[in-house]
């Protein structure tokens, strides 16, 4: 992915949100996570990760806690709240709506 | 919750931000490591692995400035980052900032001072209980060619009290001299106090700090005496005495008891007064049933929903019935007016206090443009390193809020001095003018407070606006490659300091001209002849009140023991008696007619000003005796039945005739002429009225002011003659040692603060204009240093650079005199009820004001058109 456009930053919440949902992850595990579900297609760059992480954290979606990670080094880690979870659901269905309606204009061509 | 967690990141954010910033550290610095750790599982060797990881990552520093842009309160940081550059900016540059404070600490506290003045006086409310309803009302002349409102005799407000329907309760009052005797060590003194009707304090809505109020009983002419003081009164002369309630005090040879103390901030009708006491005690039953002695004020408390001119159209009618039932006394008042009491109390101060709101508005004014001037050379002086800031990036919007921040920042440190500044001349003001009407009022309040910010700010952006107006854009490379040796450089710049000083110079022009017209008027009024001798001339009132003096015989003996002493003083020219001296006020008139004449019809009258004068008099105060003679020495008490009349007395009631010889009959006394004396004014402002005087040996008049005349320093003889009435009795109180001139002072006193302070702000303008005048062409001169050079090297003369320079500098100025005389022209009729005896447009204060401000603006250019002119041509094209 190139810079980041308004189209790609709503979708890189979901997908933060979504690699987020089985537990509490840091920042480089979710960029590798991201990368591995989706095959090596996506890969986030470092410079629309961090923004997108600290902005879900002030919206309140996730909220972080700094504790030891697998190699023993401190680590900030982000997991989904109450309130992110139903985010989530709504993303989704937006990304579903957003996806079908492209693929019935390409789809027309 | 939501909402919570958002709250703490909030607060984190607002109060935790450092420590944010080295955790978002902390937190890429992890994902570099990890990558690292990835990369060397991978295969790759540790500097390999490093390098990878980097280049992966991308550039950190910009990582981390994507990150934080997405944290709140960012506004609130860089504000604080903008706000720390404008402070290190102006300690670099201490000069500037001084005088750019300055200027609009003088600005902002000038007008804040005058805002404040004009609120406390003219728009907040009365401080009593539901103001709106309180009224004065006044009664209507007998004749009415203009219907003026007279002062009301107490038989009319008897009848209004009993008829009215529109008033919940009227209150009179008037004024009651006491001369409080000697107690505890502590001299005779007269009092100003106010005589009212028990239900004064209850109408207005106040009741006393200590003690109680009237009370119907104490309002008759069998009660005893009671009296309540003033807070100022009771902390001077009695010590704040707790105590004080239920004390007796001696004042006019009677007992008072003391019921009461009124607080503090009270102060009714004016701030000299002392003290108040029933009026149907104190005045003689007689006098308080009679229709026709005009000498009282009313306020009446209206009814809710009773209009003003409703109840002035119900006390007419009662008025008019009762002058038609009393068709023989032709004193009787026709009509009465009702006014809303805060308009009728400082009325006749709102011309006077707006146009010094206007005349300091107009030096924020200045002072504003003073700043955009000063704003614009600084931003000329910064182009290039705007220009470069502009290249690597920075808006146009954010450079220019970064100069709107450095102008609001000088404003508000400017507001804060200028704040200081009102707080200290409204104290000043406060002590200097303690008898002026609603000064208790004054003082900063919040609404003043909040209109300074509102201002402040409106300063800053008019300032940053103004210097803000760009020249067409050449472009950034052209200003970054300009090498300030193109002619031209500026010029647009330099148009608009032109404007901006042709603008200051036309508001000085209109402070110019109104300070000329006031001070003029004030002139005039010092200079209105008074008819009699005013120098080396003293004065000082003489009250004879008490036990002492109940019997006019007693007043008599004193007067001429105490006149045939100061007379025999070493210094004493001459010496006498009148109850007022002229330009003293109107004082009493008394209605009169001619013996020999034939009767008036009913229900006309004829009065004029009386005043009773022992026989030397006249020659004391070098009045020349026209015709006749003066009093005859030997006649008093009774046989004191002569009479003295003024050249105007004898124009008017006797045209053709000889009036020596006739008599006068007043209040049933019959009084021979047997002089006529010269017009004298009793009051400056005003032209002479016909006058009639009494012999003060009649024994009638228990006040009298002493006039002593001397051929040199008469104030030395101020003490001898003090000593001199100890002497004769040590209970007399002496009062108002004034010689004639600071009478004529205190008089004008109002006239010469309002000129002194219109031509103080006038200076304060004009030596902005000339300073901001002098900057500029500085500047200019400046700009074009290697243009002139090149004209200089190729032959001008000095002489023709001098010239353009001045031509350079004195055109915006000469603009700015031509606008500003048109404008004064147009405003100075505004200010006309103000002039005394000068026209609004009179061309010799124009005149003078323009020449004065040719002469300021030539000097102020002359010292940069010289400096041009002797500039090195060699120097200047080596310059910079």
């Amino acid at each position: 992915m190139g810079k980041p456009s308004d189209l790609v930053q709503g979708t890189l919440d979901l997908l933060i949100l979504k690699t987020l949902t089985p537990g509490a992850m840091h920042g480089w595990a979710i960029a590798k996570r991201i990368q591995q579900v989706s095959g090596e297609v996506l890969q986030v760059q470092q410079g629309s990760l961090y923004p997108a992480l600290h902005r879900l954290e002030q919206q309140g979606w996730i909220k972080a806690k700094w504790a030891e990670s697998e190699t023993g080094r401190k680590a900030k880690f982000y997991a989904l709240t109450a309130a992110g979870h139903k985010q989530l659901e709504t993303e989704f269905a937006n990304w579903g709506r957003l996806s079908a309606a492209i693929n019935l204009v390409v789809g027309e061509a | 919750m939501r909402w919570i967690d958002q709250l703490k990141m909030r607060l984190q954010m607002l109060f935790a931000r450092r420590s944010a910033g080295a955790a978002l550290n902390e937190e890429l610095r992890f994902h570099v490591e990890a990558q690292i750790e990835e990369n060397r599982a991978a295969g790759m060797t540790a500097e390999e692995a490093r390098y990878a990881a980097l280049r992966a990552f991308g550039n950190p520093a910009l990582v981390r400035e994507q990150t934080r842009a997405a944290w709140s309160w960012n506004w609130l940081e860089s504000l604080g980052r903008d706000l720390r550059i404008a402070m290190r900016s102006l300690v670099r540059t201490p000069g500037f900032a001084a005088i750019a404070i300055g200027v609009m600490a003088l600005g902002i506290g000038t007008t804040v001072t005058q805002f404040t003045v004009v609120r406390s006086v003219l728009l907040k409310p009365l401080p009593f209980y539901d103001p709106d309803r309180l009224t004065a009302v006044y009664e209507s002349k007998v004749a009415d060619e203009n219907p003026r409102d007279t002062v009301v005799a107490p038989g009319a407000f008897a009848e209004w009290r009993e008829r009215n329907h529109s008033f919940a309760s009227l209150a009179l009052y008037g004024e009651a001299e006491m001369s409080l005797s000697a107690s505890g060590g502590q001299l005779p003194e007269m009092l100003h106090g106010e005589q009212c009707t028990w239900n004064l304090f209850s109408t207005l809505g106040v009741k006393p700090a200590l003690g109680r109020d009237f009370i119907e009983s104490d309002d008759r002419p069998s009660a005893n005496g009671v009296v309540i003081l003033s807070s100022s009164l009771w902390k001077r002369r009695f010590g704040a005495d707790p105590g004080i309630v239920n004390q007796t005090v001696h004042m006019n040879g009677q007992s008072y008891t003391v019921i009461g103390v009124m607080p503090a901030w009270f102060a009714f009708p004016t701030p000299s007064t002392q003290l108040w006491t029933p009026a149907y005690k104190y005045t003689p039953a007689d006098r308080m049933q009679s229709l026709g002695a005009h000498q009282f004020l009313v306020v009446g408390r209206l009814l809710p929903g009773t209009t003003v001119a409703q109840a002035a159209a119900d006390l007419a009618l009662i008025s008019s019935r009762l002058h038609d039932q009393h068709a023989d006394n032709p004193f009787v008042g026709k009509n009465a007016n009702v006014h809303p009491l805060l308009e009728n109390m400082v009325g006749f101060l709102r011309v006077p206090l707006y146009m010094l709101l206007a005349a300091t508005c107009c030096v924020l004014l200045i002072a504003c443009l003073n700043m955009g001037n000063l704003l614009l050379a600084r931003a000329a002086a910064r182009k290039k390193e705007q220009a470069i800031r502009a290249a690597l990036g920075g808006g146009w919007l954010r450079l220019l809020r970064e100069r709107m921040i450095e102008s609001l920042l000088l404003c508000f440190l400017g507001a804060a001095a200028g704040m200081a500044l009102a707080e200290g001349l409204l104290q000043w003001f406060v002590a200097a003018r303690k008898d002026t009407l609603r000064v208790e009022a004054i003082h900063i309040d919040a609404v003043v407070v909040a209109v300074t910010i509102g201002l402040t700010v409106f300063c800053a952006i008019l300032a940053a606006a103004a210097s803000s107006l760009r020249a067409p854009d050449r472009g950034l490379l052209a200003t970054l490659q300009d090498a300030a040796r193109t002619a031209g450089t500026g010029h647009v710049r330099a148009k608009l300091h032109k404007t901006m000083l042709a603008l200051q110079v036309a508001l000085t022009v209109v402070l110019l001209v109104g300070a000329g017209l006031l001070l003029k008027s004030y002139q005039q009024l010092r200079a209105s002849n008074l008819g009699c001798a005013t120098d080396n001339v003293l004065t000082m009132r003489i009250d004879l009140f008490g036990g002492k003096y109940g019997k006019p015989a007693e007043i008599v003996n004193l007067y001429s023991s105490l006149i045939d002493r100061v007379r025999a003083l070493p210094g004493v020219e001459a010496a006498g008696y009148a109850v007022a001296v002229p330009g003293q006020g109107y004082w009493t008139d008394d209605g009169f007619s001619v013996v020999e004449h034939p009767p008036l019809p009913q229900g006309a009258a004829l009065d004029a000003i009386n005043r009773s004068v022992d026989p030397g008099y006249f020659r004391a105060m070098q009045i020349p005796i026209l015709r006749g003679r003066t009093f005859d020495q030997s006649k008093r008490l009774d046989g004191a039945n002569e009479a003295v009349i003024s050249g105007l007395f004898a124009k008017q009631y006797f045209p053709n005739e000889e009036p020596i010889g006739k008599h006068l009959n007043v209040d049933g006394k019959s009084l021979e002429i047997v002089g006529v004396v010269a017009d004298t004014r009793y009051d400056l402002a005003d032209d002479p009225q016909p006058m009639m005087y009494f012999s003060i040996y009649s024994g009638l008049a228990n006040g009298s002011e002493l006039v002593i005349r001397s051929s040199r320093n008469v104030e030395q003889l101020a003490l001898p003659v003090q000593k001199l009435v100890a002497q004769l009795d040590p209970s007399l109180p002496v009062s108002d040692v004034l010689t004639m001139d600071q009478l004529q002072g205190k008089s004008t006193v109002d006239q010469s603060f309002t000129s002194t302070l219109l031509a103080g702000f006038a200076s304060l303008s004009l030596l902005l204009a000339v300073a901001g005048l002098f900057g500029v062409l500085s500047y200019i001169v400046a700009q074009r240093t290697s243009e002139i050079g090149i004209r200089l090297a190729l032959g001008a003369e000095r002489k023709q650079v001098l010239r353009q320079m001045l031509g350079d500098g004195l055109r915006p100025a000469m603009l700015g005199l031509v606008a500003g005389l048109a404008a004064s022209a147009g405003v100075t009729r505004l200010i006309q009820a103000m002039l005394f005896k000068t026209e609004a447009l009179d061309p010799w204060v124009f005149g003078i004001v323009a020449l004065l401000l040719m002469l300021a603006a030539t000097l102020a250019c002359l010292a940069p058109a010289w400096r041009a002119s002797r500039l090195d041509p060699m120097a200047a094209l080596r310059t910079e």
